[in-house]
């Protein structure tokens, strides 16, 4: 009887060596004559696990990890192939802490089938939400989409339904659906795991859309340092096409939609919407002023919805189990789940998918366990580069869009990135503005100048050179690009230096500079 | 590619001939094509952009303007090893900072560019995706997770055999 093996082809795994443990298992089973299939599905998200090695036992998968090549001939000695007992045995996957307490609903499928196999993903329930909306009016999606409470998970949590209403009511003989993939965020990897381990539910998603709008066309923006991303999208449009669920009659609604996919080239303002546009058309990505917004004049000019990976992926599982089922979960006006991913100086980072709500120390500590390092937890940046720094004290504070801004920070695309008590926040604070003189478009002068005046008041600061005077200037170069920014590039590069300022004050209380310098 | 070789005027025409053919002469794909061209050739010569600016119908300014705004796009060869180490805030928290500054000094290069020889190119990233794992690089596309300064100088070596 053939035993099947899951072995994950997720980024994060082949960085761990997935590739040579599946070579490792395919010798020695030869060796040993061992009847097996390797299945190479995404990641779990329990990424201090990986590679995780699952052996399907009588249809249930019981995990080993992580797993090296030189682990291999042990675990066929310990008999793995029927769940023997073995140090690096963590049980039946799917009753792991790190899972049972999760609700996975984007990622419902994301590192449990091969993300290519057309059948494993119906199985598991791909397609109904298509099929649903296949046959409803382009209005009754767009209600129910808005019904759901979804809101735009790329950071600004604008909600989804109103982008689409604005853009399914506009005339145009053509419109667009725009799937932001350019995932620059340190601390984020979910739209790279969405991408890799179920690219179907995103394309999915994008035919919705584009049922629900009447754009015909759908493009994804995919940065370029995701190459396995580019090369699992593509491969998973081309077998859509061949099924029928692309095309010129989607799922069999008389509808046309079509998907294509746009390299970015390393530019991490090309995140922003409007700038993504430019870099879409082939120009340089300078961000547009507004208005017009882009759900009236986006790509090359038409109306055009612009949504992130996690917006468009989480679309079928609210048409397949209605907009009810997904606005009870989460909290206040943030309904659902986000996907979470618990990042940097961390024991056990990975992804965990969570209804709003959950409080910052549940997944730094809870899931996370703690700092890597294990010494004590200084500081966490929430939301990516633009988000906030949150110290010990506001740990308790639950992942909500609007709890969170009330405190000055932000939920983002819900990345938390831990650091221990060793970081130096004007380090931190001098690197925000540094990252934005590098990454700033130029459009703007307060993102452009106040970026690099920015750096060498933090610079001065560091070194002990007035420190009160440098640290009132930063202060109002942070008020001058929160207001007079174009876009959140330079509009929010103030909140990391101001959170860093606020809760870190004792690290911008340097020493004179002659004492520093001698 | 041809790394460490800069390309002939003919190759660099044929090549951006080939390319463009590729995407329809379409200047709303230049960056696919900058791409198409970068892996043909391993970096986009200077020379490539009047050639590129006749062919999709656009202005030498407009190319040099896309070419120079996106942080991909090489004007020189690289060497023949290629690693990007990030330095965004995740791959901080782990020691991203001194320890692609160690692995500068310690290979003789400095970060950005490429060696004398031709044998190294450190280039910078900020995130590769792999921020649980962190401190994260790439050597030659090759990912790797965790990496140290031993990691890094054996993923090296391997790659110059």
């Amino acid at each position: 009887m053939t035993t099947t093996l899951y072995i994950p082809c997720d980024y994060a795994a082949l960085s761990l060596g997935a590739d040579d443990v599946v070579a490792a298992i395919r010798a020695e089973a030869d060796k040993r004559g061992a009847d097996i299939k390797i299945i190479r599905n995404g990641t779990r998200g329990m990424l201090w696990l990986e590679p995780l090695v699952e052996v399907d036992v009588d249809g249930v998968r019981h995990g080993y990890g992580p797993v090296s090549a030189s682990d291999v001939a042990g675990l066929f000695d310990a008999d793995f192939l029927t769940a023997g007992s073995h140090a690096l045995s963590i049980g039946v996957t799917e009753e792991h802490d790190w899972l049972v307490n999760q609700e996975r609903l984007t990622f419902a499928r994301v590192g449990v089938i091969d993300p290519l196999d057309l059948k494993a993903y119906d199985k598991l329930g791909g397609w109904d939400g298509l099929y649903r909306a296949a046959k409803m009016s382009p209005a009754e999606i767009v209600s129910e989409v808005t019904e759901s409470g979804l809101r735009g998970r790329g950071g600004a949590g604008f909600p989804a339904g109103i982008k689409w209403k604005t853009v399914s009511e506009l005339p145009g003989d053509q419109k667009y659906i725009c799937c932001n993939a350019d995932e620059g965020d340190s601390g984020t990897f979910a739209d790279r795991m969405l991408m890799e381990g179920d690219p179907f539910c995103l394309l999915e998603g994008m035919a919705i859309a584009g049922l629900a709008t009447g754009a015909t066309e759908g493009y994804i923006y995919i940065r370029s340092e995701y190459p396995h991303s580019i090369e699992t999208v593509g491969k998973a449009i081309a077998a859509m096409e061949e099924a029928g669920f692309l095309g010129d009659n989607v799922a069999g609604s008389g509808k046309a939609f079509r998907i294509f996919i746009r390299r970015g080239a390393g530019a991490y303002i090309c995140g922003e919407e409007s700038s993504m546009l430019e870099s879409m058309e082939g120009k340089r990505g300078t961000v547009r002023s507004k208005p017009p917004i882009p759900a009236v004049k986006g790509l090359f000019g038409k109306p055009t919805v612009v949504n992130n990976v996690l917006s468009l992926a989480t679309v079928p599982v609210i048409l397949a189990k209605g907009a009810e089922f997904y606005k009870s979960f989460g909290m206040g006006r943030s309904h659902g789940t986000l996907p979470f991913q618990i990042a940097g100086n961390v024991k056990r980072g990975g992804l965990v998918e969570k209804a709003f709500g959950v409080s910052i120390r549940d997944l730094i500590e809870g899931f996370g366990g703690g700092t890597a390092t294990g010494r004590p937890f200084k500081a966490a940046q929430i939301g990516g580069p633009l988000g906030a720094y949150v110290n010990e004290g506001q740990l308790d504070l639950p992942m909500d869009y609007e709890t969170l801004a009330a405190d000055g920070a932000m939920v983002g695309h819900g990345g938390i990135v831990v650091f221990d008590d060793t970081a130096d926040m004007a380090g931190m604070a001098r690197f925000a503005f540094e990252f934005c003189a590098i990454e700033s478009c130029g459009k703007c002068t307060p993102c452009r100048i106040g970026a690099v005046r920015g750096k060498e008041a933090v610079d001065k600061i560091m070194n002990g050179v007035d420190v009160a005077a440098n640290i009132a200037l930063v202060e109002d170069l942070c008020e001058v690009m929160t207001d007079g920014s174009l876009c959140a590039m330079g509009g929010l590069t103030p909140m990391p230096v101001r959170s860093a300022l606020r809760h870190f004050p004792e690290d911008f209380d340097r020493a004179p500079a002659a004492a520093a310098a001698e | 590619m041809m790394n460490e070789e800069r390309a002939s005027a003919s190759e660099i025409e044929g090549a951006v001939e080939t390319v463009c053919g590729r995407h329809g002469n379409t200047p709303s794909e230049l960056i696919e094509i900058l791409h198409d061209l970068q892996d043909m050739l391993g970096y986009v010569p200077e020379s490539a952009l009047p050639v590129l600016a006749k062919k999709l119908n656009l202005s030498r300014a407009e190319v040099h303007g896309v070419v120079s705004f996106y942080h991909d796009f090489r004007h020189n060869p690289a060497g023949r090893v290629t690693v990007k180490i990030c330095s965004a805030e995740a791959c901080q928290s782990m020691g991203a900072l001194p320890l692609i500054e160690e692995f500068c000094r310690r290979n003789g290069v400095t970060m950005g560019e490429t060696k004398g020889d031709g044998s190294l190119t450190v280039e910078p990233v900020y995130c590769l995706g792999n921020c649980a794992l962190s401190p994260a690089a790439e050597v030659n596309g090759r990912p790797m997770a965790r990496v140290d300064a031993a990691k890094l100088d054996a993923a090296v070596k391997e790659a110059l055999v």
